[in-house]
């Protein structure tokens, strides 16, 4: 095959693998909002996806916000905008890194223990018993996993955002002498309702993704163990593709340039 | 005197995947209170027949009627309550591994038909004494079942609704033979108790024997013969025989690898 046709196929299979999921996140979507609702596996997911979520979220949040702030100063210090430092790292945080790192970090949790659950789920056949128990999976499964994230990760993201903005603290204040109270109101000052807004709408439209591709991979899993590993894999990756995507064009729309 | 209605009733049924076909034109009927038993060799499509039938898989070709309604042309709300009316043991129990057994059995109540948690725990209970397990046993999960209690609970699972149609896909298969004559007399005792008409998939010729009224036969897609479990040993059909006794010469050649 030439470079040309390998090319085009490989266009035609992404865009039918995103029509695919576009109609899968279609009905789950349409599902949520249509009853009946299940709200134990919704807890259930809640507690899995948010809750279990909140150290790596932690994690993460705090050492990007320490690492932000040393290379905020480094950089500003070339032109003398060091005094800057808070509110360059609160900005960054709140709007781009808080909600895309913790999208990405709920996306390696998340996506891939739900495409395994409801891989293991598809080809052990418990998704067929479910039907024939007049229990729609999708119900059942799917939607409570989509609600569950898209709430979560907003929530996620405000507790990123107040982390990493607390580990750039600790660097300004103990390593880099900076104010701790001016610190604090610097960041008070310039920050806007609209940036943690903007960051915050990222967040569930992420955690939307997140449980679309993570259910919709172990959903169409085959062929035993292999399948779901597959599953797993593909999800993990299609979610972060898509949040990074989905976060350029978000932004380009969020922003005022 | 007129002939009832079958309860269940395929015609020309014809199911492909791509090129393969694997159903060629079924043609089947099971009264109430009759239990049928499909036999057949690994890969003839006794599966694929049965998800057919229940609805998990959409035939290309030809009907399922329930009580003289083709199920294909049922709105959803039909189509729900038609499902209500039946279970399906699994081959491999498929039991809902996040769950606790009495959770289980009464998933169709819990989330079906949104039955109060205690009257659908004392509904699984009861289920469970059904198939001879302490109710100690329903606050496990299933990973801590044995196979053989897997497929009890799973059974007590399809009988929970006091379904009228029984699906069973390979009870038996991967159970010591004591365990397997403990589940087809279960099967036997709970469909005679529902009165239900039984469809049961099966290549274990002895739990055949035991469990059915009436034995059909499929190869290559099609009923290539059906009988009484009692013709069924000297059917004179020379697949029949080879299959049931077991012979790798004969009319019937299995396939070494997947076409």
């Amino acid at each position: 095959m030439n470079i040309v046709a390998a090319i085009g196929q490989l266009t035609l299979d992404v865009l039918r693998e995103t029509g695919r999921i576009t109609r899968f996140g279609a009905r789950g979507a349409a599902t949520s909002l249509s009853g009946p609702f299940y709200w134990r596996p919704f807890f259930g997911s809640l507690g899995r996806i948010g809750y279990a979520s909140l150290p790596v979220v932690g994690l993460t949040a705090i050492f990007t916000g320490a690492a932000l702030a040393l290379n905020i100063y480094d950089g500003s210090l070339r032109f003398n905008a060091e005094t800057f430092l808070p509110q360059i790292l609160s900005v960054s945080i709140v709007r781009e890194l808080g909600p895309v790192l913790a999208a990405l970090m709920v996306a390696g949790r998340c996506a891939s223990a739900m495409a395994a659950e409801i891989g293991t789920m598809r080809v052990t056949e418990q998704i067929d018993a479910m039907s024939t128990l007049a229990v729609d999976p999708f119900k059942y499964l799917i939607a409570p996993r989509i609600v569950a994230t898209t709430l979560a990760l907003p929530v996620l993201v405000i507790v990123a955002d107040i982390i990493g903005i607390y580990g750039g603290y600790l660097i300004s204040v103990y390593v880099l002498d900076f104010s701790g109270p001016v610190f604090i109101r610097n960041i008070a000052d310039f920050l806007e309702v609209r940036d943690v807004v903007s960051g915050l709408i990222k967040a569930a439209v992420f955690g939307f993704l997140i449980a679309v591709t993570g259910c919709y991979y172990g959903y169409i899993s085959r062929g035993g163990a292999r399948g779901v590993g597959a599953a797993t894999r593909t999800a993990v990756v299609a979610a972060a593709v898509a949040i990074l995507a989905s976060n350029y064009f978000m932004t380009s729309l969020l922003v005022e340039v | 005197m007129s002939t009832p209605t079958p309860l269940i009733r395929v015609e020309n049924l014809h199911k492909s995947f791509g090129e393969k076909k694997v159903l060629r034109g079924i043609d089947l009927d099971v009264a109430k209170g009759r239990s049928l038993v499909v036999i057949g060799g690994s890969g003839t499509g006794k599966s694929v027949l049965i998800k057919c039938i229940i609805g998990l898989l959409k035939a290309n070709r030809g009907k399922v009627e329930i009580e003289g309604r083709n199920i294909a042309k049922l709105t959803d709300k039909d189509r729900a309550f038609m499902t209500r009316r039946s279970g399906m043991l699994f081959q491999g129990a498929a039991l809902f591994d996040s769950l606790r057994v009495w959770e289980n059995i009464a998933f169709r109540l819990l989330y079906g038909e949104r039955t109060p948690r205690k009257q659908a725990r004392d509904k699984a209970l009861d289920c469970l004494a059904q198939v001879g397990l302490a109710p100690e046993v329903g606050e496990l999960l299933p990973a801590e079942l044995s196979g053989g209690m897997q497929k009890r609970v799973s059974l007590a699972r399809a009988i929970a609704s006091d379904p009228e149609i029984l699906f069973f896909d390979e009870p038996t298969t991967g159970l010591d033979p004591i365990m397997a004559d403990i589940i087809n007399n279960l099967i036997i005792e709970r469909v005679r108790a529902l009165g239900a008409a039984a469809i049961s998939i099966t290549h274990d010729l002895s739990s055949a024997r035991k469990i059915a009224d009436e034995v059909a036969m499929l190869y290559q897609g099609q009923i290539i013969w059906r009988g009484s479990p009692e013709e069924m040993m000297n059917s004179g059909n020379p697949m029949v025989d080879q299959f049931v006794n077991g012979r790798a010469e004969g009319p019937i050649k299995m396939a070494m690898r997947r076409s």
